[in-house]
């Protein structure tokens, strides 16, 4: 068992008089496939806004291989290796695909960058992705498949060690949805621990190895797949009483 | 535009613009080409945080205003013989600071805010400037214009060189800041700014750079302006008519690119000038206004994006 990339301990959010997140406690175990799944509105976006540095959390404390991130801003976790694909795609909209990816490619992964041609390097990416075929395309005429395959692709090019994907599926076919699922499985093979929030649940549950349930704000149930679907708490939390 | 090129014309429009001293004597045009420089210096001011970072500023009469009163102040305080360029460095170290402090006080807010809060800010140092009697206050300044004018035949040939050189630095400055690393993380900002973030961008610290830049070489555009109308005052100098200029000749050109701002300064501020001279001088604010209008709601994107749009097409 090695350490865990991402420790977060007791972490709660509040939005006014509303608890978003209370209480919360997760790991990734370094080349983890983590699913994070609950209902509408259970606090599973406000968690990686809180891990990625978009919200600040207001209670506990998110700890990345050693380093306390709690109040670190978004880009300098960008550059130790977090980061996220949003659930609606935002694309660098004036920048072609290959653009796109020069931004994470010359912020993100700077520092440990190999300093080769940043094209070069974009290139590699796209293919891994399966979008080379439109580098040259403008990023805002894309197709949905493909401007989630950006959204990848961009997380990607950062060079993480952790990847929140929120949502990266939702809306697409069902034969997208395993181009995705495949992208997704050969970056984790690639040693890049992956938290994968999303709705499918044939998705969720092909991928994950170990899935975390969300519900009002509250970690509810953890556990291998096929255990959380046989979980009564999860059953009630997705179905009611 | 390649590196060379683009040096060589650099280069070609300042040899012109001495031979244009050398040969034309009638001291009108010069007058007319400070208007168009002065027009040009500030759109490419503007574009900086207005185009590249996505930041529209309506405060811009702020900082030439400003940089116009730190000559006059400066002018004052050390006598008339204080050089020139000093007087321009210190109005953009003015500005810039000024710039820096707007930025860190109000480029949180976004959008529309934003653009009120330099509204705001143009209107609080008109405020101050009316009240520092030192400058003038309400009732103005007079400026004398120095005796020299190096080899030049008048005092105005010598300022329109001052400015051409002004102009030509802040294209130079614009164009590098757009083709670096720095200026594509600008416009990472300009298309989203949550995900330019997530993807490394410091965009705070980016975006007070942008300011900077902005409020200095804005500055830098309003500091030869006492010794160009020889008389200032705060209606005159933070005139609305300055920012509408600075706004209008970005869009006009286009917003994306460097040379957008400077197309839309040298076609607006022309037609201006041509406007003055053969129709009368109130139409052509009339003209800005009825050409903003049309390339907003006809090309958004400026000349320089139906430029690019048409060779977009034509490559296809």
């Amino acid at each position: 068992m090695t350490a865990p990339v991402l420790r977060v301990d007791n972490v709660t959010k509040r939005f006014g008089g509303f608890l978003a997140l209370q209480n919360v406690e997760l790991h990734v175990n370094a080349g983890e496939r983590l699913g994070l799944i609950g209902p509408n509105g259970s606090g599973k976006t406000t968690l990686i806004n809180c891990i990625s540095g978009a919200l600040f959390n207001d209670e506990g404390s998110i700890v990345f291989e050693g380093h306390d991130i709690t109040r670190m801003p978004a880009h300098r976790r960008a550059r130790l290796g977090v980061a996220r694909s949003f659930q609606i795609p935002k694309p660098f909209r004036s920048m072609s695909v290959l653009e796109n990816l020069r931004i994470p490619l010359e912020y993100a992964a700077w520092s440990r960058a190999e300093h080769r041609r940043i094209t070069d390097e974009a290139m590699d990416v796209l293919k891994q992705i399966g979008l080379e075929q439109r580098a040259h395309d403008n990023s805002a005429g894309l197709t949905q498949v493909d401007m989630r395959k950006l959204e990848l692709a961009r997380a990607l090019a950062a060079k993480p060690r952790l990847l929140v994907s929120d949502e990266a599926m939702a809306g697409l076919s069902s034969s997208e949805v395993d181009e995705i699922l495949e992208i997704l499985l050969a970056l984790n093979r690639r040693g890049v621990a992956v938290i994968m929030i999303e709705h499918i649940m044939r998705a969720v549950m092909r991928f994950s190895e170990r899935v975390v349930v969300l519900d009002a704000g509250q970690k509810i149930a953890e556990g291998t797949p096929a255990e959380i679907v046989r979980n009564p708490q999860v059953e009630r939390a997705y179905l009611g009483e | 535009m390649k590196g060379r090129a683009f040096w060589a014309s650099i280069v070609a429009v300042l040899v012109a613009g001495l031979v244009l001293t050398g040969v034309v004597s009638n001291e009108y045009y010069f007058n007319a080409l400070y208007v168009i420089l002065q027009g040009a210096i500030m759109a490419v001011a503007w574009n900086v945080l207005g185009g590249f970072t996505g930041y529209v500023n309506f405060g811009s009469a702020g900082f030439f205003a400003v940089g116009a009163y730190t000559s006059i102040a400066l002018g004052k305080a050390f006598g008339p013989s204080l050089p020139l360029p000093v007087m321009i460095a210190v109005a953009a170290l003015v500005c810039g600071l000024i710039g820096l402090g707007l930025g860190y006080l109000t480029l949180r807010l976004k959008g529309v805010y934003f653009s009120i809060a330099t509204l705001a800010m143009a209107i609080v140092f008109e405020t101050l400037m009316n009240n520092w009697s030192y400058v003038g206050g309400a009732r103005g300044a007079y400026i004398l214009t120095p005796d020299s004018h190096l080899w030049f035949n008048s005092y105005i040939e010598m300022l329109f060189m001052v400015m051409l050189l002004l102009t030509l630095g802040s294209v130079v400055v614009s164009r590098a800041l757009n083709a670096s690393r720095l200026g594509r993380g600008l416009a990472a900002i300009r298309d989203d700014e949550v995900a330019a973030e997530c993807a490394g961008v410091p965009t705070l610290r980016l975006k007070l750079i942008s300011a900077t830049v902005m409020g200095a070489m804005m500055g830098v555009a309003g500091a030869p302006y006492p010794y160009f109308v020889t008389f200032v005052d705060p209606a005159s100098a933070f005139s609305l008519f300055v920012a509408v200029n600075a706004i209008a000749m970005p869009m006009i050109g286009g917003t994306a690119h460097w040379i957008g701002p400077v197309i839309g300064a040298l076609l607006v501020g022309t037609a201006q000038q041509v406007i003055t001279v053969t129709v009368s001088s109130e139409l052509n604010v009339l003209v800005v206004g009825v050409m903003l209008v049309l390339f907003i709601t006809l090309a958004p994107q400026g000349i320089v994006g139906l430029a690019q749009k048409y060779l977009a097409r034509r490559a296809r």
